[in-house]
């Protein structure tokens, strides 16, 4: 008994803990905008700061399914689902920014960089294709699906994250080290993948 | 920074200047990294004095001449200039500097003489950015004989009545107000009159994104973004972007003829 109240609390202080960190940036950003600390062009800055969050919170959910069955570390499994939200969450400020901030909701404006300019193009195909992810991460949409049609959707996330990277990459002037960081690491858990599967006990299961 | 003396401003505009800390810690200076608060953090490490610049190639009188003996030898004015960079944000700069025109009479380039080429110092202990190949070292730019003369054309050694921080290009830079900012190149340490169109370091990277000219033209997009407008460092919203960054009334006459959509 005594166990068990130990354990649901210390389950709480881990999820809240994860709560705080995955906010942490965007908490981040906030205090530097109350301080003054948000460069001299503060709305290009929240922008690229809000996608490459986006972008990194993709990666860590991705990185998570392989931790549990490369390397036997299965806790973060539990919190999958919610990093995934929260990458969907600075997604959305990312491209809400963009419309309502950068362009000043001139809708003929940003449809043009829609059909124009391809970094625009595939940043807004990947986050088109985000929002199924993310609707059916809610709970009770999940429990309605067919566990492996719910699998087979979920598997957009590498073609999400992958067009991402793209979006990066297209929009750099000229370095283009730190997109190029982000398709490594991709590449590495795309390919992590098709890993070998680290079974409990292998033997008995073949029997 | 030490105080500069120069006359009053004679080219002033009616808009408010950008604050002299946002113009000195945001800036594209891929010497020292392609961040835009790296030029203020890394810029210190170059060595601005002593400095020479090379005067070369087709004109009478080159030679290598002293920074203090150009800052000396022609009289420093105040310019306060829009700077519009290509990535579609501008600035306010009150510079202090003198017109290159001058520079370029004294050391009477000869009659072959078609444009005027630039480099900045190619130095990695200096400047660390160029330990990595992003663009091809030294940075290099050119304007037309014409364009060179032009009244406008300044070679900036000071803004905001002192001598210019080196993020913003010390000890002498090239500031040509209706051009895009990478036109406008820093740290000089080499001036050359030639006859045919030198290399420029934007435009080998990427021509289609970056053309030799460099005017700045709202007609004309950058292949992934508008040039339509601009932000204002400081302001909220966006302005419209002025043909020839507001100064076609000084300019455009040297490009008469020339097929607009080129002139990016």
């Amino acid at each position: 008994m005594a166990a068990a109240i130990t354990g649901g609390r210390a389950h709480r202080i881990e999820s809240a803990c994860i709560w705080i960190l995955c906010a942490a940036p965007l908490l981040l950003l906030v205090l530097q905008g109350l301080t003054g600390g948000l460069t001299a062009n503060p709305i290009e800055f929240v922008l690229r700061e809000l996608g490459v969050w986006a972008l990194r919170f993709l990666c860590i959910t991705l990185a998570i399914s392989p931790l549990a069955q490369g390397a036997g570390w299965s806790r973060p499994m539990r919190y999958r689902r919610r990093i995934g939200l929260w990458a969907f969450a600075y997604a959305c400020l990312h491209l809400l920014t963009y419309v309502a901030v950068d362009q000043e909701f001139d809708w003929p404006s940003i449809l043009k960089d829609i059909a124009k300019r391809p970094y625009i193009t595939i940043g807004m195909a990947a986050f088109l294709l985000l929002v199924p992810l993310a609707v059916t991460s809610i709970n009770r949409v999940r429990r309605k699906m067919r566990p492996r049609s719910w699998r087979r959707l979920h598997r957009a996330v590498y073609p999400i994250a992958a067009m991402g990277v793209v979006h990066y990459y297209l929009l750099v002037k000229a370095d283009h080290r730190d997109p190029l960081f982000y398709a490594v690491v991709v590449a590495l858990l795309l390919a992590a993948r098709f890993m070998p599967k680290r079974r409990a006990r292998p033997a008995r299961a073949q029997g | 920074a030490a105080p500069l003396k120069h006359s009053p401003n004679r080219m002033r505009i009616d808009e408010d200047k950008t604050p002299l800390k946002d113009v000195t810690s945001y800036n594209n200076f891929y010497e020292f990294g392609t961040d835009k608060d790296s030029p203020a953090a890394y810029a210190g490490m170059m060595k601005t004095r002593p400095w020479i610049v090379t005067i070369a190639g087709l004109c009478d009188k080159p030679g290598k001449y002293g920074i203090d003996d150009l800052i000396r030898r022609f009289p420093l004015e105040e310019r306060i200039y829009r700077m519009r960079c290509v990535e579609a944000w501008s600035m306010v700069i009150p510079w202090i500097g003198f017109p290159l025109a001058k520079l370029i009479r004294a050391v009477q380039p000869t009659s072959q003489a078609r444009y005027v080429a630039f480099q900045t110092l190619h130095d990695p202990r200096q400047m660390p950015g160029q330990r990595s190949d992003i663009l091809r070292w030294p940075y290099q730019e050119a304007l037309r004989l014409d364009e060179a003369l032009n009244p406008l054309t300044l070679l900036a050694v000071g803004l905001y009545g002192q001598t210019l921080p080196n993020q913003n290009g010390a000890p002498i830079r090239l500031v040509v107000p209706w051009k895009y900012g990478f036109k406008g190149i820093k740290s000089i340490v080499r001036i050359q009159f030639t006859a045919n169109r030198p290399k420029t370091s934007w435009n080998l990277l990427a021509p289609r994104e970056y053309g030799f000219y460099g005017n700045v033209n709202p007609a004309v997009d950058h292949p992934r973004w508008s040039q339509a407008k601009e932000r204002r460092i400081g302001e909220f919203f966006r302005r419209k972007t002025l043909p020839f960054n507001g100064y076609g009334d000084q300019v455009a006459s040297l490009y008469r003829g020339l097929d607009p959509r080129t002139l990016y």
